[in-house]
């Protein structure tokens, strides 16, 4: 894992090229967004910032209004290697917002501790493609702890934040989405935002949430994605999905960064007529079916898409779930359009992912059927 | 100066290659963690483009230059790694930073030492491989002989009657309960059991060296902890029937207590896990100001997971005010220590991450109280963590679901379990103080028997906790899925209500 490390830096200096290709300009501000829940006395202004900031706001709000919370992990102290983090020691001290030692494991185990003293432990691991050392901790440990103690004791205050997804150049380890695995067990609360004004709300919702949350951010979209953000205090519910387009043909349905492939899906399916309802499931676990099932049951068709591979992802999960509720509603197969079933490539990245036209064909497809 | 520049010219070569604006800022930053590593992790370039003496190398040595040197020719003779290692390649963009002032505290003051992160290191002229062991092992802190006398000279925490009265009683309630208990899931009433047998003093001292408001966090031998606390047999007998009594709502095997109000966190299988919790616990008590500190417990098994690493550097670099106890029994079930490390044991591994241990005679009361207490006092004050390591023995078989005579001697079970027994040699020494006579051995084993016969008996007649409590706590709030699971659920029941166990209320 060191030497894969220190590639990072490596795979960062070889931004691909093909972004362009893809057309992931940038998630445009505007409508479209949920009415926030403001707090009391909050300011009314917004700014237009990219994920990274969003996500800087939020870490600065957490710590400027619990002084119980703390933000820890691999190099986090000089403001993190995409500078989530930044500014944050300086203001809050070393106490609460330090570096530890590289070691996920440690940082999961830790941030447990942390939390079931009653503290909000914002933990970083520094990408998604490392979580897999305290995946024991977070299955067995943090999933578990209030169930298995009957509430006696719980680390509900622990959120673990991390990048995932493709990058352009990532190869097999800068660019996995193991959402997936999270979504199996019971305990946890998995959130994945699409934009920086979502990113902001939902991860205050998901810091403050009493339940322990793992929480993807979208690294291709940290400097990608632009968006009037408010500057104030706000949250987003968790476990509710947002209907982001209307439409009357088939719902389209997918998180995080993926939502923006799906949203030219839309617009370019809209040119040939076709109206594609989209839907940001935004919580992975507990998952907001009956929304879901309201637009299938109007369009009477359903295509999921994730960049995670097709076999065992999420998406799996909502076909089966929606075809259950909804089988004499449908009207062609739950489509998937989805990463393939290898490693994440780096060569091949432009092969592996679920791309607009992927989609905009499974959309003609089951809309044809 | 030149080892320095190593690091300086690693940093400027990889902003030559032309970085992204991200990885730029990073480096504009000059993040003495990420040259650390970096410098770690790749070949070093040459720093100077010209090199004085290189620390690296014997003050005898002439400066290194590139190509053949007698330094070059020197080192090959003598079965070094690769002199470019060290000497390397010019870098232009090294040689641009001679005049930077460098950082990470990094400086050779001179050809026989170097200011390295953690401080000075000298060179030696002799090519000396640090030794896999010491000569002799770790020595042994002991205050009680074998017949339970004071060894002449020892130094040891004073405990007053009172308290070494109510240690030799708890001592002795946790073996009843051990016994009673094993005897109970023999018999088919309760589905597990595991005992602390011989780890009574480990058990009992150690609690009574601690303050309430200390947080432990136990692995799942050491139930004398929790008895020391206050948690009462019924409690025990609660748990281990999984009843509605039980705080655990009946989701764990036995044995798996816990007790908020006696800050004593909830046992969970898995070996080590608790270790980097107890740090967090530690730091938050230390953030908080606390008198108190966190200790947890774990064995010799425990010792091999990726955790105890993970628990050990996290406490030192965190200075967390956190005691790890290790119980080495000899035994992870069926593999003995020889065959789960070649250190000598636990205590020494403290050493390797900055971190004060001390090894004690885990079958010696008085020992375990007086290193428990002085580690509490040096956690807490020093704010560090302390690494106890108690040797001692796995007297009963791992689980009921073992059987310990398949893979070891009886007779070193039963050396263990007489001639090494803690209860007995901390009796000979509470008895010889005047503080314990036979008639009242008599009285609390029968009294202890007495209730715990009693407290089984009340815990199997309660009723079990109700299928509604299947779906709490999986979360703070009930969510819409678990809603309607638990509606199919109650619907299957009442068609197949014989599939289902009738002392769980519906």
């Amino acid at each position: 894992m060191a030497a894969a490390k220190a590639l990072r830096e490596v795979a960062r200096t070889r931004r691909g090229s093909w972004a362009a290709v893809v057309g992931r300009r940038c998630l445009s501000s505007g409508s479209g967004g949920p009415a926030a829940e403001r707090k009391e006395g909050g300011g009314g202004g917004a700014k237009a910032v990219n994920l990274f900031t969003a996500v800087n706001q939020a870490l600065h709000i957490a710590l400027d209004t619990d002084p119980r919370a703390f933000v820890f992990g691999e190099d986090v102290g000089f403001g993190g290697v995409f500078r989530c983090t930044t500014g944050l020691a300086d203001r809050f001290g070393k106490n609460r917002v330090f570096n530890t030692p590289l070691c996920e494991q440690g940082i999961a185990g830790f941030a447990i501790g942390l939390a079931a003293m009653g503290n909000r432990a914002i933990a970083e691991i520094q990408f998604a493609d490392y979580i897999f050392p305290a995946f024991d901790q977070i299955v067995n440990e943090a999933a578990k702890f209030r169930y298995r103690s009957g509430n006696e004791f719980n680390c509900g205050g622990l959120t673990i934040r991390t990048p995932y997804g493709a990058v352009g150049h990532g190869g097999h380890y800068h660019s996995q989405s193991p959402e997936a695995f999270f979504c199996h067990v019971p305990g946890l609360k998995v959130v994945i935002p699409r934009s920086p004004r979502e990113a902001k709300g939902l991860l205050l919702a998901s810091i403050r949430d009493p339940n322990p949350v793992v929480f993807f951010e979208p690294k291709w979209l940290y400097r990608l994605a632009v968006e009037e953000v408010p500057e104030e205090d706000y949250m987003l519910p968790l476990s509710e999905a947002e209907v982001i387009r209307k439409g009357s043909d088939i719902t389209l349905i997918g998180w995080g960064a993926q939502l923006a492939v799906l949203k030219e899906a839309c617009e370019d399916a809209a040119k040939d007529g076709v109206s594609c309802e989209l839907i940001d499931l935004k919580t992975l676990i507990p998952w907001d079916k009956e929304t879901v099932e309201a637009s299938v049951k109007k369009t009477g068709k359903l295509l999921v898409s994730h960049e995670a591979p097709i076999t065992g992802g999420f998406g799996a999960e909502i076909a089966a779930s929606i075809t259950e509720r909804c089988f004499q509603r449908l009207e062609a197969p739950v489509a998937r359009v989805c990463g393939l079933d290898t490693p994440f490539p780096l060569v091949y990245e432009p092969f592996y992912m679920p791309t607009k036209n992927k989609v905009l064909d499974a959309i003609k497809s089951t809309v044809n059927y | 100066m030149p080892a320095c520049h190593h690091w300086r010219g690693l940093e400027l070569g990889r902003a030559e290659h032309g970085v992204s604006d991200m990885a730029a800022l990073w480096l504009s930053r000059a993040s003495t963690q990420l040259a650390r590593r970096a410098a770690r992790r790749l070949p070093a370039g040459r720093g100077s483009g010209e090199p004085t003496t290189s620390p690296w190398f014997l003050g005898a040595v002439p400066p290194p230059a590139l190509g053949s040197t007698a330094a070059v020719e020197t080192s090959r003779r003598r079965g070094f790694c690769s002199v470019r290692r060290f000497a390397g390649e010019s870098s232009a963009a090294a040689a641009t930073v001679v005049d930077e002032e460098p950082e990470n505290g990094f400086v050779a003051s001179d050809q026989q030492a170097v200011h390295f992160p953690g401080g000075k290191v000298s060179f030696v002229a002799e090519m000396n491989f640090l030794p896999d062991s010491m000569k002799e092992r770790i020595n042994c802190y002991r205050v009680l002989d074998d017949d339970g006398r004071t060894i002449s000279g020892s130094r040891f925490q004073e405990v007053s009657k009172e308290l070494a009265v109510k240690m030799y009683s708890e001592m002795v309630t946790l073996q009843i309960m051990d016994t009673i208990f094993y005897e109970a899931q023999r018999q088919g009433r309760i589905s597990f059991y595991l005992t602390s047998n011989g780890e009574e003093a480990i058990n009992i001292a150690s609690a009574a060296a601690l303050s309430m408001d200390d947080i432990v966090l136990p692995q799942y031998r050491e139930p004398g902890v929790l008895l020391w606390r206050g948690f009462t047999l019924q409690e025990f007998a609660n748990q281990c029937f999984g009843n509605k009594l039980d705080y655990g709502k009946g989701r764990q095997m036995p044995i798996h207590y816990g007790s908020n109000r006696l800050n004593y966190f909830t046992v969970s299988s898995p070996i080590a896990t608790q270790l980097p919790h107890a740090v967090g616990a530690a730091y938050s008590l230390k953030m908080d100001k606390k008198d108190a500190c966190a200790i947890t417990y774990f064995g010799d098994g425990g010792t091999s997971e990726g955790d105890f690493h993970a628990a050990l550097n996290f406490a030192a670099v965190m200075e967390a005010p956190v005691i790890f106890f290790c119980r080495n029994n000899g035994w992870a079930i069926s593999t003995p220590t020889t065959e789960q490390f070649r250190s000598d044991g636990v205590v020494i591994r403290g050493q390797a991450y900055g971190i004060r241990g001390i090894r004690v005679d885990g079958n010696d009361a008085l020992a375990v109280y007086s290193a428990v207490h002085a580690a509490r006092e040096m956690a807490i004050t020093e704010g560090r963590p302390i690494l106890v390591e108690a040797l001692t023995y796995r007297v009963g078989h791992h689980s009921t679901s073992d059987d310990s005579t398949k893979y070891r001697p009886v007779d070193e079970i039963e050396h263990w379990r007489t001639a090494r027994d803690p209860i007995s040699r901390y009796r000979k020494w509470v008895q010889g103080n005047d503080w314990w006579s036979d008639a009242e051995e008599s009285e609390l084993r029968s009294r202890v028997r007495k209730e715990l016969l009693q407290a089984i008996q009340v815990a199997e007649r309660m009723p079990k906790p109700p299928v509604a409590d299947l779906f709490t706590d999986v979360y703070d709030k009930i969510p819409s899925n678990l809603c309607e699971q638990e509606q199919l659920l109650r619907d299957t029941i009442m068609k197949h209500p014989a599939d289902y166990p009738t002392d769980v209320p519906v």
